[in-house]
Protein backbone atom coordinates (compact mmCIF):
# COMPACT_ATOMS: atom_id res chain seq x y z
CA UNK A 1 0.00 0.00 0.00
CA UNK A 2 0.91 3.51 -0.52
CA UNK A 3 0.61 6.46 2.00
CA UNK A 4 1.22 10.19 1.35
CA UNK A 5 2.11 11.53 4.69
CA UNK A 6 3.34 14.62 6.25
CA UNK A 7 5.28 15.62 9.41
CA UNK A 8 4.62 15.72 12.13
CA UNK A 9 3.92 12.03 12.13
CA UNK A 10 0.47 11.24 14.79
CA UNK A 11 0.17 8.11 16.79
CA UNK A 12 -2.93 7.48 14.79
CA UNK A 13 -1.02 7.92 10.92
CA UNK A 14 1.89 5.55 12.22
CA UNK A 15 -1.14 2.64 13.27
CA UNK A 16 -2.54 2.89 9.70
CA UNK A 17 1.44 1.74 8.53
CA UNK A 18 2.58 -2.04 7.96
CA UNK A 19 6.16 -3.59 7.46
CA UNK A 20 6.39 -3.62 3.29
CA UNK A 21 4.27 -0.10 2.95
CA UNK A 22 5.59 2.48 0.46
CA UNK A 23 5.18 6.36 1.89
CA UNK A 24 5.75 9.37 -0.06
CA UNK A 25 7.37 11.80 3.28
CA UNK A 26 6.48 15.64 3.02
CA UNK A 27 7.45 18.22 5.66
CA UNK A 28 10.00 19.06 7.75
CA UNK A 29 12.85 16.25 8.91
CA UNK A 30 15.62 16.02 10.85
CA UNK A 31 19.54 14.66 9.84
CA UNK A 32 21.88 12.86 12.47
CA UNK A 33 24.34 10.59 12.23
CA UNK A 34 27.36 8.87 14.43
CA UNK A 35 28.63 11.95 15.77
CA UNK A 36 25.59 13.94 16.44
CA UNK A 37 24.18 11.30 18.12
CA UNK A 38 26.68 10.82 20.73
CA UNK A 39 26.56 14.81 20.75
CA UNK A 40 22.62 14.24 21.99
CA UNK A 41 23.66 11.57 24.30
CA UNK A 42 25.87 13.36 26.03
CA UNK A 43 23.98 16.80 26.32
CA UNK A 44 21.37 14.49 28.04
CA UNK A 45 23.55 12.93 30.41
CA UNK A 46 24.64 16.29 31.59
CA UNK A 47 20.80 17.47 31.58
CA UNK A 48 21.34 19.96 28.83
CA UNK A 49 18.75 20.18 26.10
CA UNK A 50 18.71 18.52 22.59
CA UNK A 51 19.02 21.30 19.58
CA UNK A 52 15.81 20.46 18.66
CA UNK A 53 12.39 19.88 20.07
CA UNK A 54 12.42 15.80 19.18
CA UNK A 55 9.22 15.21 19.94
CA UNK A 56 6.63 14.05 16.64
CA UNK A 57 9.65 14.37 14.40
CA UNK A 58 11.54 12.14 12.16
CA UNK A 59 15.95 11.44 11.97
CA UNK A 60 16.69 10.35 8.76
CA UNK A 61 20.93 8.72 9.18
CA UNK A 62 22.10 10.70 6.62
CA UNK A 63 25.36 12.76 5.75
CA UNK A 64 25.35 14.45 2.78
CA UNK A 65 27.90 15.53 0.21
CA UNK A 66 28.73 19.65 -0.08
CA UNK A 67 25.74 20.99 -1.89
CA UNK A 68 27.02 22.73 -5.96
CA UNK A 69 26.28 26.23 -6.77
CA UNK A 70 22.94 26.39 -7.49
CA UNK A 71 21.45 22.77 -5.59
CA UNK A 72 19.93 22.57 -1.99
CA UNK A 73 22.25 20.03 -1.26
CA UNK A 74 24.76 17.14 -2.37
CA UNK A 75 24.10 13.54 -2.68
CA UNK A 76 21.64 12.64 0.22
CA UNK A 77 21.14 8.69 0.32
CA UNK A 78 20.45 7.07 3.72
CA UNK A 79 23.10 5.66 6.11
CA UNK A 80 23.18 1.98 7.98
CA UNK A 81 20.96 2.76 10.69
CA UNK A 82 22.03 0.00 13.39
CA UNK A 83 25.03 2.16 14.20
CA UNK A 84 22.81 4.34 15.86
CA UNK A 85 21.18 1.24 17.79
CA UNK A 86 23.15 2.25 21.04
CA UNK A 87 21.19 5.72 21.43
CA UNK A 88 18.53 5.34 19.29
CA UNK A 89 15.82 3.56 22.73
CA UNK A 90 16.57 6.94 24.96
CA UNK A 91 15.20 9.06 22.09
CA UNK A 92 12.24 6.94 21.41
CA UNK A 93 11.58 7.45 24.71
CA UNK A 94 11.50 10.78 24.49
CA UNK A 95 8.80 11.66 21.94
CA UNK A 96 11.23 10.82 18.66
CA UNK A 97 8.22 9.06 16.52
CA UNK A 98 9.79 8.05 13.14
CA UNK A 99 13.61 7.16 11.50
CA UNK A 100 14.98 6.69 7.90
CA UNK A 101 17.79 4.24 7.51
CA UNK A 102 18.64 1.37 5.59
CA UNK A 103 19.53 -2.11 7.43
CA UNK A 104 18.78 -3.75 10.71
CA UNK A 105 18.00 -2.50 13.96
CA UNK A 106 18.59 -4.36 17.62
CA UNK A 107 16.18 -5.72 19.59
CA UNK A 108 16.07 -3.06 21.95
CA UNK A 109 15.55 -0.64 18.97
CA UNK A 110 12.78 -2.99 17.94
CA UNK A 111 11.42 -2.96 21.93
CA UNK A 112 11.31 0.80 22.01
CA UNK A 113 9.72 1.02 18.50
CA UNK A 114 6.35 -1.12 19.31
CA UNK A 115 6.49 0.67 23.12
CA UNK A 116 6.46 4.46 21.92
CA UNK A 117 4.29 3.26 18.86
CA UNK A 118 7.23 4.32 16.45
CA UNK A 119 8.17 3.58 12.90
CA UNK A 120 11.65 2.80 10.73
CA UNK A 121 11.62 3.42 7.35
CA UNK A 122 13.98 2.34 4.82
CA UNK A 123 15.26 4.36 1.88
CA UNK A 124 17.15 2.96 -0.87
CA UNK A 125 20.61 2.92 -0.46
CA UNK A 126 23.27 4.46 -2.75
CA UNK A 127 20.20 6.29 -4.61
CA UNK A 128 22.03 9.69 -3.32
CA UNK A 129 21.64 11.48 -6.41
CA UNK A 130 17.83 10.49 -7.17
CA UNK A 131 17.13 11.08 -3.18
CA UNK A 132 18.23 14.64 -3.55
CA UNK A 133 15.73 15.54 -5.98
CA UNK A 134 13.36 15.44 -3.31
CA UNK A 135 15.06 17.34 -0.79
CA UNK A 136 13.93 21.18 -1.52
CA UNK A 137 15.08 22.96 1.68
CA UNK A 138 18.54 22.24 3.80
CA UNK A 139 19.96 24.00 6.87
CA UNK A 140 22.63 23.41 9.07
CA UNK A 141 20.94 23.71 12.87
CA UNK A 142 23.67 22.52 14.75
CA UNK A 143 26.68 21.31 15.82
CA UNK A 144 27.97 22.81 12.32
CA UNK A 145 31.72 21.76 13.22
CA UNK A 146 30.84 18.02 12.51
CA UNK A 147 30.76 18.59 8.57
CA UNK A 148 28.71 16.46 7.13
CA UNK A 149 27.58 15.03 10.48
CA UNK A 150 26.29 18.07 11.84
CA UNK A 151 22.56 18.21 12.52
CA UNK A 152 20.40 19.55 9.40
CA UNK A 153 16.84 20.57 9.29
CA UNK A 154 15.28 19.53 6.08
CA UNK A 155 12.21 20.35 3.77
CA UNK A 156 11.12 17.08 2.04
CA UNK A 157 8.59 16.70 -0.40
CA UNK A 158 7.25 13.05 -1.65
CA UNK A 159 10.42 11.57 -0.57
CA UNK A 160 9.94 7.81 -0.98
CA UNK A 161 10.64 5.33 1.82
CA UNK A 162 9.33 2.18 2.80
CA UNK A 163 8.01 1.11 5.96
CA UNK A 164 10.63 -1.35 7.71
CA UNK A 165 9.52 -2.00 11.29
CA UNK A 166 5.97 -0.69 11.90
CA UNK A 167 4.88 0.04 15.76
CA UNK A 168 3.36 -3.42 15.57
CA UNK A 169 6.99 -4.74 15.59
CA UNK A 170 6.75 -6.64 12.10
CA UNK A 171 9.83 -6.27 10.59
CA UNK A 172 10.03 -6.61 6.63
CA UNK A 173 13.89 -7.58 6.13
CA UNK A 174 13.31 -10.24 8.81
CA UNK A 175 10.44 -11.44 6.67
CA UNK A 176 12.50 -11.30 3.55
CA UNK A 177 15.67 -13.25 5.43
CA UNK A 178 12.87 -16.04 6.27
CA UNK A 179 11.32 -15.91 2.88
CA UNK A 180 8.00 -15.39 4.37
CA UNK A 181 7.33 -11.61 2.77
CA UNK A 182 4.36 -10.87 0.67
CA UNK A 183 6.71 -8.04 -1.46
CA UNK A 184 7.77 -10.58 -3.87
CA UNK B 1 71.01 -4.72 -21.96
CA UNK B 2 70.87 -1.31 -19.36
CA UNK B 3 67.59 -0.11 -18.82
CA UNK B 4 66.63 3.49 -18.88
CA UNK B 5 65.49 5.74 -16.44
CA UNK B 6 62.23 7.36 -17.02
CA UNK B 7 61.00 10.49 -14.64
CA UNK B 8 57.87 10.72 -13.51
CA UNK B 9 56.95 14.44 -12.22
CA UNK B 10 54.50 14.06 -9.04
CA UNK B 11 52.39 16.78 -10.35
CA UNK B 12 51.15 14.15 -12.98
CA UNK B 13 49.87 11.56 -9.93
CA UNK B 14 48.56 14.31 -8.06
CA UNK B 15 46.36 15.54 -11.13
CA UNK B 16 45.62 12.24 -12.67
CA UNK B 17 44.32 10.99 -8.67
CA UNK B 18 42.36 13.89 -8.41
CA UNK B 19 40.47 13.43 -11.54
CA UNK B 20 39.95 10.02 -10.84
CA UNK B 21 38.47 10.79 -7.37
CA UNK B 22 35.71 12.81 -9.20
CA UNK B 23 34.84 11.10 -12.05
CA UNK B 24 34.94 7.16 -10.25
CA UNK B 25 32.32 8.76 -7.59
CA UNK B 26 29.73 10.46 -10.67
CA UNK B 27 29.57 7.75 -12.80
CA UNK B 28 30.11 3.68 -12.95
CA UNK B 29 32.06 1.52 -15.61
CA UNK B 30 30.45 0.45 -18.35
CA UNK B 31 30.27 -3.19 -17.04
CA UNK B 32 28.69 -2.33 -13.61
CA UNK B 33 26.04 -0.43 -15.45
CA UNK B 34 25.74 -3.79 -18.11
CA UNK B 35 25.56 -5.69 -14.75
CA UNK B 36 22.61 -3.64 -13.47
CA UNK B 37 20.54 -3.49 -16.70
CA UNK B 38 21.09 -7.09 -16.92
CA UNK B 39 19.74 -7.19 -13.01
CA UNK B 40 16.45 -5.37 -13.88
CA UNK B 41 15.91 -7.34 -17.06
CA UNK B 42 16.38 -10.78 -14.99
CA UNK B 43 14.47 -9.43 -11.46
CA UNK B 44 11.11 -10.79 -10.60
CA UNK B 45 9.78 -9.40 -7.66
CA UNK B 46 7.52 -6.07 -8.06
CA UNK B 47 9.90 -4.65 -5.03
CA UNK B 48 13.32 -5.44 -6.54
CA UNK B 49 12.43 -4.13 -9.77
CA UNK B 50 11.39 -1.02 -8.63
CA UNK B 51 14.74 -0.70 -6.74
CA UNK B 52 16.94 -1.37 -9.69
CA UNK B 53 14.63 1.22 -11.76
CA UNK B 54 15.61 3.96 -9.30
CA UNK B 55 19.26 2.80 -9.25
CA UNK B 56 19.19 3.13 -12.71
CA UNK B 57 17.63 7.05 -12.51
CA UNK B 58 19.73 7.41 -10.00
CA UNK B 59 22.95 6.58 -12.35
CA UNK B 60 21.52 9.03 -14.82
CA UNK B 61 20.80 12.04 -12.58
CA UNK B 62 24.41 11.89 -10.95
CA UNK B 63 25.67 11.22 -14.82
CA UNK B 64 23.28 14.54 -16.08
CA UNK B 65 24.48 16.76 -12.92
CA UNK B 66 27.95 15.69 -12.33
CA UNK B 67 26.67 14.89 -8.49
CA UNK B 68 27.81 11.76 -6.55
CA UNK B 69 26.12 8.89 -7.06
CA UNK B 70 25.80 7.73 -3.28
CA UNK B 71 26.79 10.45 -0.51
CA UNK B 72 29.30 8.01 0.84
CA UNK B 73 32.35 8.90 -1.48
CA UNK B 74 34.42 6.80 0.57
CA UNK B 75 38.12 6.66 1.71
CA UNK B 76 39.92 6.84 -1.02
CA UNK B 77 41.68 3.68 -1.59
CA UNK B 78 44.43 3.73 -4.25
CA UNK B 79 46.74 0.69 -5.82
CA UNK B 80 49.93 1.92 -7.90
CA UNK B 81 51.99 -0.43 -9.62
CA UNK B 82 54.99 1.16 -10.45
CA UNK B 83 57.61 0.12 -12.86
CA UNK B 84 61.11 -0.32 -11.49
CA UNK B 85 62.81 1.84 -14.17
CA UNK B 86 60.29 4.60 -13.06
CA UNK B 87 62.46 7.16 -10.87
CA UNK B 88 59.69 9.90 -8.87
CA UNK B 89 60.87 13.68 -9.53
CA UNK B 90 59.27 16.72 -7.98
CA UNK B 91 58.34 15.93 -4.31
CA UNK B 92 57.20 13.08 -2.14
CA UNK B 93 55.07 10.38 -3.90
CA UNK B 94 52.85 9.92 -0.83
CA UNK B 95 52.00 13.86 -0.42
CA UNK B 96 51.29 13.91 -4.04
CA UNK B 97 49.02 11.20 -3.57
CA UNK B 98 47.19 12.92 -0.53
CA UNK B 99 47.68 16.29 -2.59
CA UNK B 100 45.35 14.26 -5.22
CA UNK B 101 42.72 13.29 -3.00
CA UNK B 102 42.74 16.13 -1.65
CA UNK B 103 41.84 18.31 -4.64
CA UNK B 104 39.39 15.55 -5.83
CA UNK B 105 37.20 15.51 -2.90
CA UNK B 106 37.31 19.56 -2.19
CA UNK B 107 36.88 20.50 -5.63
CA UNK B 108 34.57 17.91 -6.80
CA UNK B 109 32.14 18.50 -3.70
CA UNK B 110 32.72 14.85 -2.71
CA UNK B 111 32.06 13.82 0.71
CA UNK B 112 34.49 14.51 3.62
CA UNK B 113 34.26 10.64 5.65
CA UNK B 114 37.75 10.28 6.85
CA UNK B 115 38.68 10.91 10.95
CA UNK B 116 42.48 11.34 12.13
CA UNK B 117 42.40 8.86 14.66
CA UNK B 118 40.26 6.01 14.92
CA UNK B 119 39.47 6.97 18.44
CA UNK B 120 39.48 10.45 18.83
CA UNK B 121 37.66 10.55 15.55
CA UNK B 122 38.44 14.16 13.98
CA UNK B 123 37.37 15.07 10.54
CA UNK B 124 40.59 15.71 8.68
CA UNK B 125 38.29 17.80 6.40
CA UNK B 126 39.84 16.85 3.04
CA UNK B 127 39.61 12.75 3.17
CA UNK B 128 42.83 12.53 2.92
CA UNK B 129 44.73 10.10 3.76
CA UNK B 130 44.69 7.35 1.54
CA UNK B 131 44.93 4.20 1.55
CA UNK B 132 47.79 3.16 -0.58
CA UNK B 133 49.19 0.03 -1.84
CA UNK B 134 52.08 0.07 -3.67
CA UNK B 135 54.02 -2.97 -6.37
CA UNK B 136 56.68 -3.14 -7.87
CA UNK B 137 56.72 -4.08 -11.55
CA UNK B 138 58.95 -4.74 -14.69
CA UNK B 139 59.26 -1.74 -16.87
CA UNK B 140 58.65 2.17 -17.06
CA UNK B 141 55.17 2.81 -16.36
CA UNK B 142 52.80 3.92 -13.56
CA UNK B 143 49.36 2.56 -13.42
CA UNK B 144 47.07 4.10 -10.71
CA UNK B 145 43.83 2.86 -9.37
CA UNK B 146 41.88 4.87 -7.47
CA UNK B 147 38.81 3.14 -5.39
CA UNK B 148 36.94 5.09 -3.20
CA UNK B 149 35.12 2.79 -0.83
CA UNK B 150 31.80 3.35 1.09
CA UNK B 151 31.93 1.86 4.70
CA UNK B 152 28.19 0.43 4.99
CA UNK B 153 29.16 -2.37 3.11
CA UNK B 154 33.14 -2.44 3.98
CA UNK B 155 31.79 -2.60 7.86
CA UNK B 156 30.39 -6.16 6.75
CA UNK B 157 33.66 -7.58 5.36
CA UNK B 158 35.56 -9.79 6.90
CA UNK B 159 39.04 -12.27 7.10
CA UNK B 160 38.50 -16.05 7.84
CA UNK B 161 41.00 -18.47 8.40
CA UNK B 162 39.73 -21.72 6.88
CA UNK B 163 41.03 -24.65 7.53
CA UNK B 164 42.83 -26.68 4.42
CA UNK B 165 39.90 -29.75 4.79
CA UNK B 166 37.18 -27.09 4.72
CA UNK B 167 37.83 -26.82 1.21
CA UNK B 168 35.91 -25.24 -1.66
CA UNK B 169 32.68 -25.64 0.25
CA UNK B 170 34.25 -23.54 3.14
CA UNK B 171 34.61 -21.20 1.18
CA UNK B 172 31.66 -21.02 -0.64
CA UNK B 173 29.72 -21.61 2.94
CA UNK B 174 31.98 -18.39 4.64
CA UNK B 175 31.10 -16.11 1.28
CA UNK B 176 27.25 -16.98 1.18
CA UNK B 177 27.58 -16.40 5.47
CA UNK B 178 29.23 -13.07 5.29
CA UNK B 179 26.42 -11.79 2.27
CA UNK B 180 23.85 -12.85 4.19
CA UNK B 181 24.95 -10.80 7.68
CA UNK B 182 25.93 -7.89 5.65
CA UNK B 183 22.29 -7.76 4.07
CA UNK B 184 20.24 -4.76 3.61
CA UNK B 185 23.17 -2.79 5.63
CA UNK B 186 25.67 -3.51 2.21
CA UNK B 187 23.14 -2.11 -0.47
CA UNK B 188 22.40 -4.96 -2.44
CA UNK B 189 22.54 -5.78 -5.14
CA UNK B 190 26.19 -6.06 -4.07
CA UNK B 191 29.58 -6.97 -5.79
CA UNK B 192 32.01 -9.65 -3.75
CA UNK B 193 35.64 -9.80 -3.84
CA UNK B 194 37.52 -12.80 -2.66
CA UNK B 195 40.97 -13.04 -1.22
CA UNK B 196 42.09 -16.93 -1.63
CA UNK B 197 45.14 -17.97 0.05
CA UNK B 198 48.74 -16.13 1.37
CA UNK B 199 48.99 -15.06 4.70
CA UNK B 200 46.31 -12.96 6.67
CA UNK B 201 47.16 -9.57 5.37
CA UNK B 202 47.56 -10.74 1.59
CA UNK B 203 43.92 -12.18 1.34
CA UNK B 204 42.09 -8.95 3.14
CA UNK B 205 44.32 -7.14 0.14
CA UNK B 206 43.43 -9.24 -2.71
CA UNK B 207 39.50 -9.11 -2.11
CA UNK B 208 39.97 -5.43 -2.05
CA UNK B 209 41.95 -5.69 -5.36
CA UNK B 210 39.37 -8.30 -6.59
CA UNK B 211 36.94 -5.53 -6.37
CA UNK B 212 38.85 -3.49 -9.25
CA UNK B 213 38.40 -6.48 -11.64
CA UNK B 214 36.37 -6.41 -14.49
CA UNK B 215 32.95 -7.80 -13.84
CA UNK B 216 32.50 -9.07 -17.30
CA UNK B 217 35.42 -10.81 -17.18
CA UNK B 218 36.27 -14.54 -15.18
CA UNK B 219 39.18 -15.62 -13.83
CA UNK B 220 41.30 -17.23 -16.14
CA UNK B 221 41.98 -20.41 -13.89
CA UNK B 222 39.33 -23.18 -14.89
CA UNK B 223 38.52 -24.31 -10.98
CA UNK B 224 38.29 -20.34 -10.06
CA UNK B 225 36.14 -19.03 -12.45
CA UNK B 226 33.94 -22.16 -11.81
CA UNK B 227 33.82 -21.21 -8.14
CA UNK B 228 33.16 -17.31 -9.26
CA UNK B 229 29.63 -18.25 -10.71
CA UNK B 230 29.20 -21.44 -8.33
CA UNK B 231 29.54 -18.19 -5.49
CA UNK B 232 27.40 -15.60 -7.45
CA UNK B 233 24.47 -18.46 -7.72
CA UNK B 234 24.30 -19.34 -3.97
CA UNK B 235 24.34 -15.56 -3.06
CA UNK B 236 20.94 -14.77 -5.45
CA UNK B 237 19.80 -17.93 -3.63
CA UNK B 238 19.24 -16.41 -0.59
CA UNK B 239 16.61 -13.76 -1.99
CA UNK B 240 17.93 -10.80 -0.30
CA UNK B 241 17.62 -8.79 -3.05
CA UNK B 242 18.13 -5.35 -4.25
CA UNK B 243 17.87 -3.41 -1.47
CA UNK B 244 17.34 -6.51 0.79
CA UNK B 245 13.29 -6.16 0.46
CA UNK B 246 13.07 -9.53 -1.73
CA UNK B 247 14.56 -10.38 -4.85
CA UNK B 248 16.79 -12.38 -7.48
CA UNK B 249 19.88 -10.30 -7.40
CA UNK B 250 21.56 -10.24 -4.46
CA UNK B 251 24.80 -9.77 -5.96
CA UNK B 252 26.04 -8.36 -9.30
CA UNK B 253 28.96 -10.04 -9.29
CA UNK B 254 31.52 -12.61 -7.60
CA UNK B 255 35.64 -11.75 -8.56
CA UNK B 256 38.39 -13.82 -6.67
CA UNK B 257 42.14 -13.49 -6.57
CA UNK B 258 44.11 -16.91 -4.82
CA UNK B 259 47.52 -16.72 -3.84
CA UNK B 260 49.87 -19.63 -3.24
CA UNK B 261 49.79 -20.41 0.83
CA UNK B 262 50.63 -22.55 3.63
CA UNK B 263 50.42 -26.14 4.51
CA UNK B 264 48.24 -25.61 7.58
CA UNK B 265 45.63 -22.65 6.01
CA UNK B 266 43.32 -21.99 4.00
CA UNK B 267 42.89 -17.63 4.43
CA UNK B 268 39.90 -16.13 2.77
CA UNK B 269 39.67 -12.32 2.19
CA UNK B 270 35.73 -11.30 1.69
CA UNK B 271 35.28 -7.59 1.04
CA UNK B 272 31.55 -6.49 0.45
CA UNK B 273 30.73 -3.54 -1.85
CA UNK B 274 27.62 -2.62 -2.94
CA UNK B 275 26.28 -1.77 -6.25
CA UNK B 276 28.39 1.94 -6.56
CA UNK B 277 31.50 -0.55 -7.34
CA UNK B 278 33.75 2.26 -8.06
CA UNK B 279 37.55 2.41 -9.70
CA UNK B 280 38.75 4.15 -12.38
CA UNK B 281 42.11 3.35 -13.73
CA UNK B 282 45.19 5.05 -15.43
CA UNK B 283 48.53 4.71 -17.07
CA UNK B 284 51.40 7.35 -16.63
S1 LIG C 1 27.27 0.82 0.99
FE1 LIG C 1 27.68 1.75 -1.00
S2 LIG C 1 25.71 2.39 -1.82
FE2 LIG C 1 25.46 1.98 0.36
S3 LIG C 1 25.70 3.98 1.31
FE3 LIG C 1 27.70 2.99 1.36
S4 LIG C 1 28.75 3.61 -0.55
FE4 LIG C 1 26.59 4.12 -0.74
Amino acid sequence: MEHEITTPLTKDVIATLHAGDTVRITGTIYTARDAAHKRMAEALQEGKPLPFDIRGQIIYYMGPTPAKPGHVIGSAGPTTASRMDKYTPQLLDLGLIGMIGKGKRSQAVKDAIVRNGAVYFAAIGGAGALLSHSIVGAKVIAYEDLGTEAIRELTVKDFPAIVVMDAEGTDLYKKVAEGTTSCD
Amino acid sequence: MESQIRSVDVAGVTSAIRDMCIRANCGLAKDMQDRLQEALARETSPVGKSVLTQLEQNLEIAGKEQIPICQDTGMAVVFMEIGQDVHFVGGDLNEAVNEGVRQGYTEGYLRKSVVSDPLLRKNTGDNTPAVLHLSMVPGDKVKITVAPKGFGSENMSRVVMLKPADGEEGVIDAVVQAVKDAGPNACPPMVVGVGIGGTFEKCAEMAKQALTLNTSEHSDLPHIRKLEEEILKRINRTGLGPAGLGGVNTALSVRILTYPTHIAGLPVGINICCHVNRHETVVL
